[in-house]
């Protein structure tokens, strides 16, 4: 409260003088409705971040009640640590697939669905079947698509001479993180393509016009006004998704538990491992700080391309 | 052709391409139309297989040739998840944490929202882009401290524990869609209810509330179906039937030996269909709620 306040007083310097005038009551008012949610957020947000780091620097074993500080020795193993380094290499794996995959298909489908025809808010209402089922459940879903002995993915690809004969897409290290792919980008291109549309809505109508009297066919038009003025849309819709791919739990954790033989294992089911199935609270919260700190670096390098993008269409 | 200038001025004219008006747009329309089948199976048939499933016996289950429709419909996965499973005390669980979830998530974010876009107030859109860069964290990264916290506090297996970081995820996303529904409304109503006496509180129960119950609608959906669907938390914070919510009971639903698919599907059916069906009656409201700030330039 007491910095709330402090920060207040700066931001009234140099306002008008009738600003300071004003009655006590008004001035307190937005401290007091912004006052629950930023406490729940420091609280439950902000503080275990920070409390999380502490931990990363400890020895905080659940089962033995163990708790003493280490120094930076969790770090140093996990810099010599194989199994976090394969789920790293997953994580970015499925970060950049679902991510790259997702904004073209979504590209895609957006553009589809801003043209006019009979039906259109069918369809969108349709695409959003997948955003709102539980990822849990999407898991399950998938599970049973692609199951080994009775999947039907594997009947359909039989029946239509693809493969020869069952594939066992989950339960084979080959292509278990394939599969996790496929059941994210059903789950989640929908809701791109959504960001997509809102950003296609925002392009003035005379410059595709303009362009179609030019001769220009769909292709060019896309390639060279449409593709360009989306440009901002498509990195901060991008920078979304890929943060969220990064944090992927859920349809890891249910579909395969990060197998077979760890070839699914991404950072958060590793780290939600250690800490509870081996009560490893320390050594957990050392790869969740790890990713916590990739995570700036790849908001930041995506905060980058945008600045430079808006300045560029300002300049 | 440099992205910068999207226009090709500095090419000569040709006469573009002619094909008959007719054949053009005719092979624009079925193109539109394959694209839009497409988008609608791809979205929509494995939820349906689900259902199939759900409604079949185990032998057409595991039979070579899988049977699309489910003939003769049996109700025995539903039996086996309510019967045996007790499926319901999750629902009841997933009910009580989504819907004061979501209740919360109103008033706080709404009191929040209606500060940042109707009140005096320093750096706006700096808080609002903090609100925004808290929910990027990796939930993964508060796990462990909230654990500890919560069983120092005894609040392991409670609903007050899930409600409560349930909360804090909700918030940004509360905050700024409502800020974006609040930031439409014209300033000169603000003025008149003030000429007229209204306090903050005031203005934001009487005058702004009012004024955009269709964005409250939208973001408490949004709200209520990101804590219906929650995993990671509810998996580390409840330890009992008594507590845990839908997506844990549909995690634990396997034994070692093989995985119940058409009891699974029975759940998924059950736990979707509600979320389906609010998502259908509100989809147009939820599109502008879901694009509204995030992508806007």
């Amino acid at each position: 409260m007491s910095t709330l306040s402090a920060a207040r007083l700066v931001s009234s310097r140099g306002r008008r003088v009738e600003t300071k005038r004003r009655s006590r009551s008004t001035s307190l008012a937005p401290l007091l409705f912004l006052a629950p949610a930023v406490i729940t957020l420091a609280a439950v947000s902000v503080f275990p971040v920070i409390d999380g780091l502490r931990l990363s620097f400890r020895d905080t074993m659940l089962s033995t009640q163990e708790d003493a500080f280490v120094g930076s020795s969790n770090y140093a193993r996990l810099a010599g640590d194989d199994q976090f380094w394969s789920a790293w290499r997953h994580t970015l794996v499925f970060m950049t697939a679902s991510t790259v995959i997702e904004t073209v298909l979504g590209m895609a489908m957006a553009l589809l669905l801003y043209e006019q025809f009979r039906g259109r808010g069918g369809v969108r209402a349709a695409m959003l079947i997948p955003w709102a089922i539980p990822t849990v459940v999407t898991s399950r879903m998938f599970g049973w698509l692609f199951d080994g002995q009775h999947g039907i993915v594997n009947w359909l690809l039989i029946q239509c001479g693809i493969i020869d004969g069952a594939v066992n897409w989950y339960g084979d290290g080959h292509t278990a993180l394939l599969t996790i792919i496929i059941a994210d980008v059903w789950k989640t291109t929908p809701f791109m393509a959504l960001l997509l549309l809102a950003g296609l809505q925002t392009i003035p109508q005379s410059l595709v016009e303009a362009a179609r009297i030019d001769g220009a066919g769909p292709w060019q038009t896309f390639w060279a006004i449409r593709l360009p003025l989306l440009a901002t849309t498509l990195l901060i819709a991008g920078m979304f998704r890929a943060l969220d791919a990064f944090r992927i739990f859920d349809l890891v954790y249910v579909l395969t538990g990060g197998g077979p033989a760890d070839s699914t294992e991404v950072l958060s089911t590793l780290a939600y491992k250690t800490m509870f199935s081996a009560l490893d609270f320390g050594y957990g919260s050392t790869i969740s700080t790890a990713m916590f700190l990739t995570e700036i670096l790849v908001a930041s390098a995506f905060g980058l391309l945008i600045a430079r993008r808006i300045k560029r269409e300002q300049g | 052709m440099p992205l910068s200038s999207p226009l090709p001025l500095d090419r000569p004219w040709t006469p573009p391409r002619r094909l008959s008006w007719r054949f053009r747009s005719g092979l624009a329309r079925t193109a539109l139309a394959i694209g839009a089948f497409l988008v609608v199976a791809w979205s929509v048939a494995p939820f349906l297989w689900q259902v199939s499933t759900a409604f079949q016996e185990d032998r057409l289950l595991t039979a070579a040739t899988p049977s699309l429709i489910p003939w003769p419909p049996t109700f025995e996965h539903f039996y086996n998840i309510f019967v045996e499973k007790q499926f319901q005390l999750y629902i009841v669980n997933s009910a009580i944490v989504a819907g004061l979830t979501t209740l919360f998530c109103l008033v706080i974010g709404g009191a929040a929202a209606f500060a940042l876009a109707r009140l005096r107030i320093f750096a706006r859109f700096g808080i609002l882009s903090l609100f925004l860069c808290v929910s990027m964290f990796p939930q993964i990264a508060i796990v462990a401290p909230l654990y500890i916290i919560a069983s120092v506090t005894e609040l392991m297996n409670t609903y007050t524990a899930l409600i409560i970081i349930y909360l804090a995820l909700g918030l940004p996303l509360t905050i700024w869609v409502l800020f974006g529904y609040f930031q439409a409304i014209p300033r000169e109503i603000d003025e008149a209810a003030i000429i007229d006496g209204a306090g903050p509180l005031r203005l934001m129960v009487s005058v702004i509330v009012p004024m955009s119950l269709p964005g409250f609608v939208t973001t408490g959906l949004l709200a209520f179906i990101a804590a219906w669907n929650e995993f990671m938390f509810a998996l580390a914070f409840t330890s009992g039937i008594d507590r845990q919510t839908i997506p844990v009971g549909i995690a634990n639903f396997t034994n070692l030996y093989y995985v119940p698919w058409g009891d699974l599907a029975a759940a998924s059916v059950v736990v979707t269909l509600p979320l389906v069906a609010l998502v259908l009656a509100f989809q147009r409201w939820i599109i502008q709620g879901l694009t509204q700030g995030a992508v806007k330039e």
